[in-house]
């Protein structure tokens, strides 16, 4: 069956969020934001900004502390998280200042005018450097940057240990990516003091928990907030979970203002600040008996949050608790949970969430166990799976994994998707000395949490103390109306999985009708629809509970319509039947009408309609897990409601030259239970797939070490395009759940967990490498495979002056370099010490003024090329040592962003005047280093090249402009002394 | 994400367009595609007092030969180039380069002679301009000047062009009888930045090797045949090349020993 | 010479999908926001602001281009064509019939742009191979569908002829 929702989308139809009518007295929000990682805000002027045209006002963390109440999390620590920053900002891309204007173009340019003094503080970036003692600490109140920190035990993992004969240990890194929808965040606020509510659209998925957060932030009772979702959104992937902070802001936005706030995000707050898989460090230990079984796990997991624990949080960490021990049976394990906070982006929901981040260092360990023990790797798996006959196991953590039949699943891909094949492919390859490798990767894949699974995280105890969360509550409508004709509502949230086709079909199946004429209702409101606080569109719930309880509502309202149907027929209603739009007697086709003639009655002549049936033909239903029950004493919990299996192989090839790799072939089996609709789940396989493999080779939201945000285009941050997706081979093993309403499972995120393992343990196949982390960029494989470089022949082995490198802790750049003026030291001194001269040649000076001895403030347009930004900076001149010496120490800051600096100067007389050697030392944040990573370090040469230049100018050398002329360039010189120039 | 306010002036004729040059000198920005200046522009790394749009201007639209050369008018795309009929054959290193630039979508709005303005370390156009050793046309009320590849441009980002100038015209000499052409890229996705652009046009007594984004301006060197690894290691070494996020300089010289290689090879394979 | 003040609202008129419209924009004002909150065409969608994800794609004179790197003044009296345009009043056209029976679309945020680079390759290229049209779909990011029915209902309609 094609889409219903299709249509309407290729017309360019749809109505997504931006779309929205936006009320006519509507203003529009901008923020501005934290250009650095860590620091104090000593000040904010807003004046100007104020002053400007459109602009109606500008909120900051002041204000918004006085109109809302800090974000509530699982976790109870002192560390106060509202929608914009107070008095400190802890990432890039923190939003400290909030401008309502007449439209976005105006609300930006006052972001422009807003002068924020900050104190930077050390910026605290590395989980684990974050989790020791020596560490600022982010939020003094909590006393550590770990805010949580949590044992458990399952069976007798050190005895496993102990009587282990193999076992094996490694540390993995995962790191922050995002699936990154293409449809941005979009908020519509408006608050209404008569009755002191808000009525808030936004393109939020759920988890509707958040909907007690967002109205608590808001100080009004659940009733009061008014959230609305529009018909169509621009995907998800768990993303739009984390627009909720910016509901709060907007919300009070509009309470401030007076009339209804507008926010679309841009694709750079997108990137920069909206939200991040976590990253997390995992070490992890197996023990293994002499035949390969895996007797004990034992995870040390470290989870980086980013800058708060921004609800669900810490629930990536938790999502996967029953299910650690992936697809095998294993009945010891131990977990060491620790969750800290860095200086980047709060982190939240994202497709796969948390199954990334076990299946990356599981899988990844047991290649390497295998090797240790001589084993194939897949035998190793197949030697530890769940067995069939075990079903439903409980796992030593507690999942309940209710079907399948793994072993077969295995044998059946291995079959069909040319295992064997594949191999010879691999042994010819090798043959040639190509660099091939197969992957394996085997996976458990969680669907409908448990409502309960976060408080996993409690204690036992305190679990008693705050009362049992269970669970995993769903609801769906289904209703007549007085024409006869059906309608479906349900509070899912899709986000673009088609979930009204699979509903229409739901329904249209129990009535015998057909799915086209089923209305299907999905956009949502709190203050009418029906909702739960499990509603929204997150761990792949649709299929299991959302399907299923729309079937039960189907049915319940087919038994009452039958009640109607067997009167209007004249038979007992075991005999009413329904097929082909209508309703007939069993055995007597022609005693028949057509399905909403009876349906209608409810409306038109309740008092006629038989006892029983009720009037008002309208279902809803509640649908819930019996399964799902909280965690017990021993930390045991159900985390999920239904488990699916995934089986992926692949075959790579690395290139030796420019270690692209190349995915050769890609096998994925699932298990998911029935499929309600294969062309849609193969779709929801496909999507994962190329997100998971965007993960394992692409996408990274990287950092520098002093929390720089690099990767803040589409051209950074590396989504993979059509060029990079291979042929995918899908298959289908259906294992009903005994557990959901229609046996269906969640299959959506699965290669997310599975893919970038596969891929990585593929290349480590092919490299024969050990890997740690992902992604695996050419340029990392490049780093891992390369030996000694070997040194140019023309060269000393001095650095080439003028190149950049990385500092010794990596980041910084660093340069030196030298220069002639034709003037003597001292008079070189003298330009220096000048304040006018020194005005001239600062590149783009307008303004200098002494602020103390030896200190300058300085109004600088700086830039390369085309782009220019104005700066405020500082400049002082320090260890002088006339006129030989001198340190320079500088920062500056402006819309583009900040920098600090520090560089050296030496003055040597010489015959031609004096030979300034200089070696200088820069960081730079805030949007330049998130757009414009690649062109920092040239952009930083030429900026120092343009001082020298002008030092020679003021020193009675050629005229700047001239020089910047005539100038050969760096490159040309440096051929030129190697002797290497045309 | 918006640009900050500008005038914005569409001139009828070049002379309109080299006097507001004069009269607005460095507050203005030449816009022919827009393709790059339009996104800084997006995230106000650039913020230009006016912005004069010579996209239409039919006077910079030809595409001829003359003297051995390909001239390119100043609002003639990249697209364009690439689907004028002669070009396989007149100058066949450009239309294996043109392709790598961007995208279908960037190509048939971005020019050619806007990507040389723009002069990005890791474009192609640069590149291949550089290992041409074309020349580029440029014009102010002052007059015309002709600026060969190796002084145009000057270093990242930045040119030869003067506040008051702007490029008319790009020239790329023919392809020489006897001479052979190769291209390679690697970059991370198709259509990104090269991480490292290399090309090679060689003919009996040897060949010219250009490499692009690794040294801030596409590095060129002439070399005769055989080629040894130690002369591309030093040429390497000598592109020096800087850490970013997407790669290693370290990487980055590899790339240009191996993929030099490679192109040299290639150039090498299809004279013999 | 056209001469358009920064900060003041200048008339432009162009044809959107064959008809003649008109609207006033600043010089600043994107095509894209033009389109979108001047005209009330909002097929045409904007995801990235930085001609890089190709969502706001229409053709200008025939050929597909980013959106957000035009300005609403620079198509005084040009041709526009947005996604609005495509289907007739019986149905869908024959790349948006694919799209669809290859599942080509799952949130359909990215779809109409990648429709319009479709739609000038088939008017020009019908015959385009599959390494010509992944060549012209390498423009547009989509996070949905792994490109697998984008590329199938391309070449169900290419090469046809």
């Amino acid at each position: 069956m094609q889409r219903v929702e299709d249509p309407t989308l290729l017309r360019g139809l749809a109505r997504f969020a931006d779309d929205l009518p936006t009320p006519p007295h509507a203003c529009h929000a901008a923020f501005l934001r934290s250009p650095i990682a860590h620091g104090e805000i000593r000040a904010m002027d807003t004046a100007t900004a104020e002053a400007m045209p459109g602009v109606l006002a500008v909120i900051t963390g002041v204000e918004m502390q006085a109109h809302s109440m800090s974000f509530i999390t699982g976790v109870k620590v002192d560390a106060p998280q509202y929608a914009l920053a107070i008095d400190r900002v802890r990432y890039v891309g923190e939003p400290v200042a909030m401008v309502l204007a007449q439209d976005r173009y105006l609300a930006e340019d006052a972001l422009d005018a807003i002068v924020v003094d900050y104190q930077p503080l050390t910026p605290v970036i590395d989980p684990v450097v974050a989790a020791g003692a020596a560490a600022l600490i982010l939020h003094p109140g909590a006393g550590s940057n770990v805010l949580h920190d949590r044992t458990f035990r399952y069976g007798d993992p050190a005895a496993a240990f102990a009587s282990a004969a193999h076992t094996v240990e490694a540390t993995y890194r995962y790191p922050r990516n995002s699936c990154t929808p293409i449809e941005c965040f979009c908020v519509i606020a408006d608050f209404d003091p008569g009755s002191e509510s808000f009525e808030i659209m936004a393109n939020f998925q759920g988890p509707y928990t958040l909907h007690t957060i967002m109205a608590r932030a808001l100080r009004v009772p659940g009733n009061r907030l008014r959230l609305k979702t529009p018909p169509h959104s621009g995907g998800s992937y768990g993303v739009k979970q984390a627009v909720f902070p910016y509901v709060v802001a907007l919300g009070v936005g509009a309470r401030i203002a007076g009339r209804p706030v507008k926010w679309l995000e841009d694709r750079l707050e997108h990137l920069t600040a909206a939200t991040s898989s976590t990253n997390r460090v995992t070490t992890l230990k197996a023990a293994l008996d002499e035949g390969g079984r895996i007797l004990a796990l034992d995870y040390d997991q470290l989870e980086d949050c980013g800058a708060f624990l921004r609800a669900p949080e810490p629930a990536t960490l938790y999502r996967m608790h029953g299910n650690m021990t992936g697809a095998y049976a294993i009945d010891n394990l131990a977990i060491h949970n620790r969750v800290v906070v860095t200086n980047k982006t709060p982190t939240g929901l994202m497709r796969g969430f948390g199954g990334p981040q076990i299946y990356f260092p599981l899988e990844r360990l047991l290649d390497k166990a295998a090797a240790n023990l001589g084993l194939d790797p897949l035998e190793l798996r197949r030697r530890n799976l769940v067995p069939a006959e075990a079903m439903p196991h409980r796992t030593a953590p507690g999942a309940l994994l209710d079907s399948g039949d793994y072993a077969r699943s295995v044998d059946r891909a291995v079959q069909e998707g040319g295992l064997a094949e594949l191999k010879a492919c691999r042994d010819a390859a090798r043959a040639e000395g190509r660099l091939f490798g197969i992957g394996y990767a085997v996976v458990v894949e969680p669907s409908i949490s448990n409502m309960g699974y976060i408080t996993t995280l409690l204690s036992p105890e305190q679990r008693a103390r705050a009362g049992p969360k269970n669970g995993a509550l769903a609801t769906a409508t289904v209703a007549f109306d007085p024409s006869g004709a059906i309608s479906v509502a349900v509070s899912s949230v899709p986000q673009g999985q088609g979930h009204r086709t699979v509903l229409a079909q739901v329904v249209a199946d129990v009535f015998g009708m057909d799915p086209l004429e089923v209305a299907v209702f999905t956009e949502h409101d709190t203050g009418k629809d029906p909702w739960t606080i499990a509603s929204g569109n997150y761990s792949s719930r649709f299929a299991g509970a959302v399907a299923g309880a729309t079937h039960t509502a189907a049915l319940r309202l087919r038994e009452r319509l039958t009640l109607i149907a067997a009167a209007d027929l004249n038979v007992p209603p075991e005999q009413v039947r329904y097929g082909d739009g209508r309703i007939f007697a069993q055995g007597n086709p022609d005693n028949s009408l057509p399905l909403g003639r009876s349906a209608a009655k409810a409306h038109w002549s309740p008092l006629s309609i038989p006892e029983g049936a009720g009037a008002g033909l309208r279902e809803t239903a509640f649908w819930n897990m019996p399964e799902l029950a909280e965690p017990d004493e021993g930390d045991r919990i159900n985390s999920s409601g239904a488990y699916g299996f995934i089986f992926d192989f692949c075959g790579v090839e690395v290139d030796p030259d420019t270690f692209a790799v190349r995915i050769d072939k890609y096998v994925t089996m699932h298990d998911a239970g029935r499929l309600l609709n294969p062309m849609l789940a193969n779709g929801q396989i496909r999507g994962g797939f190329a997100q998971g493999l965007g993960a394992a080779l692409l996408e990274e939201l990287a950092y520098d070490p002093d929390g720089g945000f690099q990767t803040g285009t589409l051209a950074d941050y590396l989504a993979p395009t059509v060029m990079e997706i291979p042929e995918l081979t899908i298959l289908h093993d259906q294992s009903p759940s005994p557990f959901t309403p229609l046996g269906a499972k969640g299959l959506g995120e699965g290669n997310c967990m599975s893919t970038p393992v596969c891929i990585a343990n593929a290349v480590s196949d092919a490299l024969g490498r050990e890997l740690r982390t992902l992604p695996l960029t050419r340029s990392r494989l490049a780093e891992l495979m390369l030996g000694e470089e070997p040194p140019s022949t023309l060269s000393s082995t001095d650095p080439v002056p003028g190149t950049l490198t990385k500092g010794g802790d990596g980041h910084a750049l660093q340069g030196q370099g030298s220069t002639i003026v034709p003037a003597s030291p001292d008079e070189v001194w003298s330009i220096l010490l000048d304040e006018g001269k020194l005005a001239a040649v600062i590149p783009g000076c307008h303004v200098l003024s002494m602020t103390g001895e030896n200190t300058y403030r300085a109004d600088v347009t700086l830039g390369v090329g085309p782009v220019k930004g104005r700066f405020v900076a500082t400049v002082g001149l320090r260890d002088l040592d006339p006129p030989h010496a001198l340190r320079l120490i500088g920062s500056a800051a402006g819309p583009l962003g900040t920098s600090q600096g520090e560089g050296l100067v030496s003055l040597f007389e010489t015959p031609e005047g004096t030979r300034v050697e200089y070696s200088y030392t820069v960081r730079i944040s805030g949007k330049v280093a998130a757009v414009g990573g690649r062109m920092i370090d040239g952009a930083a040469r030429a900026l120092i090249n343009q001082f020298f230049k002008r030092l020679v100018s003021q020193s009675g050398g050629a005229r700047a402009e001239e020089v910047d002329g005539a100038a050969t360039t760096l490159l040309a010189r440096l051929l030129s002394w190697l002797g290497l120039a045309k | 994400m918006k640009p900050a306010a500008f005038d914005y002036a569409r001139p009828d004729n070049l002379d309109e367009a080299l006097a507001l040059l004069a009269d607005r000198g460095a507050g203005a920005r030449i816009c022919a595609g827009g393709q790059s200046l339009g996104a800084m522009m997006n995230m106000r790394l650039a913020t230009p007092d006016i912005l004069i749009d010579i996209a239409g201007l039919q006077e910079l639209k030809a595409i001829a030969i003359m003297d051995g050369v390909l001239e390119v008018g100043a609002a003639v795309t990249q697209d364009e180039l690439w689907r004028w009929p002669e070009l396989a054959d007149r100058q066949p290193l450009l239309a294996q380069m043109l392709p790598w630039i961007g995208h279908y979508q960037t190509r048939q709005r971005g020019t050619v002679c806007g990507s040389l303005a723009h002069a990005d370390p890791s474009s192609e156009l640069p590149l291949a301009l550089a290992l041409l050793a074309g020349d580029v046309v440029l014009r102010s009320q002052r007059g015309r000047r002709v600026v060969g590849a190796g002084d145009f441009q000057t270093g990242m980002m930045a040119t030869a062009v003067a506040a008051d100038e702007m490029i008319v015209a790009a020239r790329f000499p023919l392809a020489q009888p006897g001479s052979t052409s190769a291209f390679h890229e690697v970059a991370q996705r198709h259509g990104d930045f090269a991480i490292v652009a290399v090309a090679a046009v060689g003919n009996e007594n040897g060949v010219r090797l250009g490499v692009g984004g690794v040294a801030d301006v596409p590095g060129v060197i002439d070399l005769t045949w055989p080629v040894a690894d130690t002369t591309l290691n030093d040429f390497a070494w000598a592109l020096g090349g800087a850490d970013d996020q997407h790669a290693t300089a370290r990487y980055r010289r590899q790339l240009v020993r191996r993929i030099g290689k490679r192109v040299i090879e290639e150039v090498s394979d299809a004279l013999s | 010479m056209r001469y358009l003040e920064a900060g003041k609202r200048h008339r432009v008129r162009f044809a959107l999908n064959g008809r003649a419209v008109e609207g006033e924009a600043e010089p600043r004002l994107l095509l894209s926001d033009f389109l979108r909150q001047h005209l009330g065409a909002f097929g045409t969608h904007v995801g990235c602001e930085h001609g890089s994800c190709g969502a706001c794609t229409v053709r200008l004179d025939g050929k597909a281009v980013r959106s957000c790197l035009l300005y609403a003044v620079q198509i005084d009296g040009k041709a526009v064509a947005t996604v609005e345009g495509l289907a007739k009043p019986d149905g869908l056209n024959p790349l948006q019939a694919a799209l669809r029976k290859h599942h080509g679309l799952q949130c359909g945020f990215c779809t109409p742009g990648i429709l319009m680079s479709l739609s000038q390759l088939r008017d020009e290229e019908p015959n385009a191979d599959e390494a010509r049209i992944r060549d012209v779909l390498s423009g547009h990011i989509c996070r949905c569908t792994g490109y697998h029915g984008i590329v199938q209902a391309a070449l169900d309609v290419f090469g046809k002829d």
